[in-house]
């Protein structure tokens, strides 16, 4: 093909002239570079962050969280003062095993947001357009990922903050029972939801929303299920479902981190009286806390490459 | 410094047994307008993708401003308009521009200064505050537009930048393409309005079934094919057959001459060759050949959809 036989109808050095102006006027190095891996992460977190903040499904859940706080409040008030007379070591163990309720449902209203928050994030944005404006700015692509995450998590912190925190709150301020390991306990309840983020963000970049979203709560059934078996097997001492269950957990580690909470929050008799999504029979072991930590920093790690790859 | 600010050779993409470009040969010179046009599904969208970094290529290789495509300082120094620019819309116009001006890097003193006057610009210097949920489709694209051009861009690209526009709106794209080029930048445009095209560009590319099949330059080719209206009368046969080596598709109708020369240069020729074989010649009407004629010529016939 022969082309270019045209006059340039600007004088090469305009451009020049142009920058230079411009480079004085705005101080350019840094516009040349783009905003740097801090700065577009914490440009993405914001924006995502009051995104997520304006979705209708967060504040019916928050409105829905804060019904069930007040449902809890009621039902430990009403516990309570029926057993006025009895031992403190008999009214704690109330108060431990309705708050090991009220966190359970905690737990995984807090898991269905994460996955139902940020499951068309990334797909939605690459469908609409939206991602298009932003990918072709100086950015890099990952940062935008991790700022995404970073939104999510921040709004995730909130819901555990509001719903576990509350729980754990009105178990004080009613009760006078402060349970003895309340950070791990939000720090495990937490982890699962960022985790169960992660995992949707990565499906989210290949599969659409509705898709991300089923296979996130999927995995998140079959992890509650094989704790289930697991449990159950621990009791009977079958060593198949024991693995089975080990299997699931290391499937989803998702249900791993809801047990290992409970057995912070459980008051011993509960332990004993068996197998129930609300109790731990057998223990996750700390190896299992550190694997799903590495599992929810590889699936951060994997939604951004696979972003990474993926034409938009 | 290249002169070249767009250089693709060969690119190609194809999607599983789907090839959605076969070959993207072109070249872009700086401060040059180009058009990109082709019918639908002919491969213009993810032609511009591809030489935004959006896209990866399944073969061959493209520079923009001498740096393969994608980079993050070639980036920082070009600007897009999306096809259907679409963003969080509970932003309000002026927090929409400043994002992306963080996202281009730029210091905020800068950003204080430019986003009321880029909003000015485009028309909407008293809309800054509104949530762009209620902004219609032409302002969206307006907003499109000052955020594209938010980093002075080297580049700019306008995948379909008039759609949706009224004609005050069309008229604005057509002024900030110009402002554009006189600041030195050059434009990529990507537009179904060829009227639009003929009016901005300096040259175009015809893309069909993912093939780069010609570029034209804007005045040369007008200046090349022009159909010429004559009326005359007293025409001999013998004239006509003369006129052969002027002029090419001559029909006679009545008094009317219709012909095609290479140029408007060859019209004296034709009109001395009439004159000196006898025949009276009223008036000479050149017409060029628009865009449009030429776009359905180097198309063929439409296949439908």
């Amino acid at each position: 093909m022969s082309e270019n036989a045209i006059r340039a109808r600007v004088p090469t050095d305009s451009l020049e002239q142009q920058a230079a102006q411009h480079d004085a006027a705005a101080g350019t190095t840094a516009a040349l570079r783009g905003p740097g891996v801090l700065r577009t992460t914490a440009l993405l977190a914001g924006v995502t962050f009051r995104e997520a903040a304006r979705r209708k499904i967060l504040w019916i859940a928050a409105i829905a969280g804060a019904l069930f706080l007040v449902l809890f409040w009621t039902g430990l008030h009403a516990m309570l003062k029926s057993a006025v007379h009895l031992p403190v070591i008999s009214r704690r163990e109330g108060i431990s095993m309705m708050l090991m309720m009220a966190l359970y449902a905690a737990s995984m209203l807090t898991s269905m947001m994460a996955a139902l928050t940020s499951c068309d994030t990334l797909s939605g944005e690459i469908a609409s357009g939206t991602i298009h404006a932003i990918a072709t700015k100086p950015v890099r692509r990952w940062c935008l990922v991790l700022g995404k995450w970073t939104g999510f998590a921040g709004m995730l912190t909130l819901y555990v903050l509001l719903l576990a925190g509350g729980c754990l709150a009105l178990s004080c301020f009613e009760g006078r029972y402060l349970l003895p390991h309340i950070a791990v306990v939000l720090s495990l309840l937490w982890l699962q939801a960022a985790l169960l983020l992660g995992v949707t963000m990565a499906c989210s970049t290949t599969f659409s929303a509705l898709t991300s979203g089923a296979i996130t709560l999927g995995l998140y059934g079959l992890a509650f299920v094989g704790g289930w078996i697991e449990q159950f097997g621990a009791l009977r001492h079958i060593k198949t479902c024991v693995d089975l269950g080990i299997i699931s957990s290391l499937i989803m580690p998702s249900d791993a981190l809801w047990r290992r909470a409970a057995f912070k929050i459980q008051p011993p008799l509960l332990g004993a009286a068996g197998a129930s999504p609300f109790a731990s029979t057998l223990v996750p072991s700390n190896a299992m806390v550190v694997y799903a930590v590495l599992y929810a920093a590889l699936a951060l790690v994997l939604a951004a490459i696979l972003f990474e790859r993926r034409d938009l | 410094m290249a002169t070249l600010t767009i250089d693709a050779a060969g690119l190609r993409k194809t999607y599983g047994t789907r090839t959605a470009v076969r070959d993207l040969t072109l070249q872009v010179k700086r401060g040059e307008a180009f058009g990109f046009l082709g019918p639908n599904g002919a491969g213009k969208s993810t032609s511009i993708k591809m030489l935004l970094g959006l896209v990866k290529p399944t073969s061959g290789r493209a520079l923009l401003l001498g740096q393969p495509v994608g980079d993050r300082e070639v980036r920082a120094r070009i600007g897009f308009l999306p096809e259907h620019f679409r963003f969080y819309d509970w932003l309000s116009a002026s927090e929409l521009i400043l994002f992306h001006g963080r996202l281009c890097g730029l210091a905020e003193d800068t950003l204080r200064r430019k986003v009321p006057q880029l909003l000015e610009r485009v028309g909407l210097g008293t809309q800054y505050a509104k949530p762009i949920r209620s902004f219609s489709k032409g302002m969206m694209q307006r907003v499109g537009l000052a955020q594209a051009i938010v980093n002075d861009p080297e580049i700019l690209f306008l995948d379909e930048p008039t759609s949706g526009l009224d004609p005050a709106g069309r008229k604005l794209v057509r002024d900030l393409i110009r402002e554009q080029r006189e600041r030195g930048a050059t434009v990529f445009l990507n537009s179904h309005l060829l009227g639009e095209v003929e009016q901005s560009c300096d040259r175009v590319a015809f893309i069909q079934q993912g093939n780069v099949i010609g570029t034209h330059e804007m005045g040369a080719w007008q200046a090349d094919q022009t159909e010429v209206e004559i009326k005359v009368a007293r025409v001999a046969a013998s004239t006509l057959e003369r006129l052969d080596q002027f002029a090419r598709e001559i029909r006679l109708e009545d008094q009317m001459l219709r012909l095609r020369v290479d140029g408007e240069g060859r019209l004296p020729e034709v009109v001395r060759c009439l004159v000196e074989s006898g025949a009276e010649v009223y008036s000479v009407v050149p017409h060029r050949v628009s865009l449009e004629e030429l776009f359905l010529k180097m198309m063929g016939p439409d296949p439908g959809l």
